[in-house]
């Protein structure tokens, strides 16, 4: 065994755990290597000087504090509005089936002509009852409407109003 | 009779806050020690050491007996020391460049073999010293020291907390107390020194 393999088992040499075939590689090589021998019990003091480290004790408070953290509820992770719950995926789900169904309804665009249009709007309930409009009392006090003038008078004439306006 | 831990685990995962209380007081001053050397800071500490107590209860339902409670325990504090300290060293980063360092940013002072030890003593705490010289240890190598030297647990244990082998960790502590070995020469000799005066075996 050399310095390099005795600086692997060294420390197992010296805190008692090596087995007796390696305590006897170790101790037989430091027998003969000065160096070697030297930084082991170099090695023996620095753990006594690390002995000194002070040991410090919790604060009052600690276990209480562990105890009340214990006792909490769990945080929620920032993704938690990300997990499905029940509710918000059947909701979710029932808008995206009525989205499809809707999506996949025959689409017959029909294109109206005024005859259709007419028969359409002819049936209205406020045309059928148009009597009742013309006998509405307020139209009554209107002044009456002057007879029909022929479709195409005689040429040089005037209408009374052609001439109040001149 | 004494409970092991992993027996006290158990019966927590069936619902027995009292065994729980139990594993609080046996392993919250190991725990605040460990997590305060790895940080360096007490309120952290034990803001820390209560996350980890947490962890582990919150994990209770899925806790199986694979492995020794303790490395379990300190694989959780190990994590969540190692992110604190890279979490506070960016933040120092981003606060200030140009600001003056405080006295855990400080590069240590250590005495040269030159220097009379007492007069280093004068100015700086022995407690405080060694704290330093372990702080200023590589990550991965202060863990293992932390653990070796002052929770004892054994080559195994160390290794699955870190995740490496147990040559790799052997190698790894070999490094470790060789460089503290050197950084608390002055400390190593004068207690070589007081014990040799005191007519005690080394």
């Amino acid at each position: 065994m050399n310095c390099q393999d005795v600086s692997n088992e060294l420390i197992a040499y010296l805190d008692r755990r090596a087995n007796s075939a390696e305590r006897h590689d170790v101790e037989e090589h430091l027998a003969a290597c000065a160096d070697c021998r030297t930084r082991a019990e170099e090695f023996r003091k620095l753990w006594n000087v690390l002995d000194e480290m002070p040991v410090l004790e919790p604060s009052l408070g600690f276990n209480t504090r562990v105890r009340q953290s214990v006792a909490a509820k769990p945080r929620r992770n920032w993704f938690w509005w990300l997990v499905p719950q029940q509710r918000w995926a059947f909701s979710l789900a029932l808008l995206l089936a009525l989205s499809v169904w809707m999506a996949r309804m025959p689409n017959t665009p029909t294109v109206a002509t005024e005859d259709e249009d007419f028969n359409a709007i002819k049936d209205l309930g406020v045309l059928e009852n148009y009597d009742v409009l013309t006998k509405f009392d307020a139209l009554s006090e209107l002044p009456q409407a002057p007879a029909a003038q022929p479709e195409t008078p005689a040429e040089g004439s005037h209408t009374p109003d052609d001439n109040g306006g001149m | 009779m004494i409970r092991s831990d992993v027996q006290l685990m158990l019966d927590v995962k069936e619902g027995h806050d009292a065994s729980f209380d139990l594993l609080l007081q046996r392993y919250r001053t190991p725990l605040v020690n460990f997590l305060y050397r790895m940080v360096r800071d007490v309120a952290t500490a034990e803001d820390l050491a209560q996350e980890v107590f947490l962890r582990v209860y919150r994990a209770r339902k899925q806790y199986s007996p694979t492995a020794k409670f303790t490395t379990w325990l300190f694989r959780i504090a190990t994590n969540l020391a190692l992110n604190s300290v890279r979490d506070n060293r960016h933040r120092m980063m981003e606060v200030s460049i140009d600001a003056p360092a405080g006295e855990d940013q400080a590069p240590m002072e250590l005495p040269t073999r030159e220097m009379r030890i007492d007069e280093h003593m004068a100015e700086r705490d022995r407690a405080g010293f060694i704290r330093r010289a372990v702080a200023s240890l590589p990550e991965k190598q202060r863990v293992a020291v932390l653990l070796h030297k002052y929770e004892e647990m054994d080559y195994g244990e160390i290794a699955k907390v870190l995740d490496c082998s147990e040559s790799a960790l052997k190698s790894l502590l070999f490094r470790a107390y060789e460089t503290l070995r050197v950084q608390l020469a002055p400390l190593v000799s004068q207690s070589a020194t007081q014990r040799a005066g005191e007519g005690r075996p080394l």
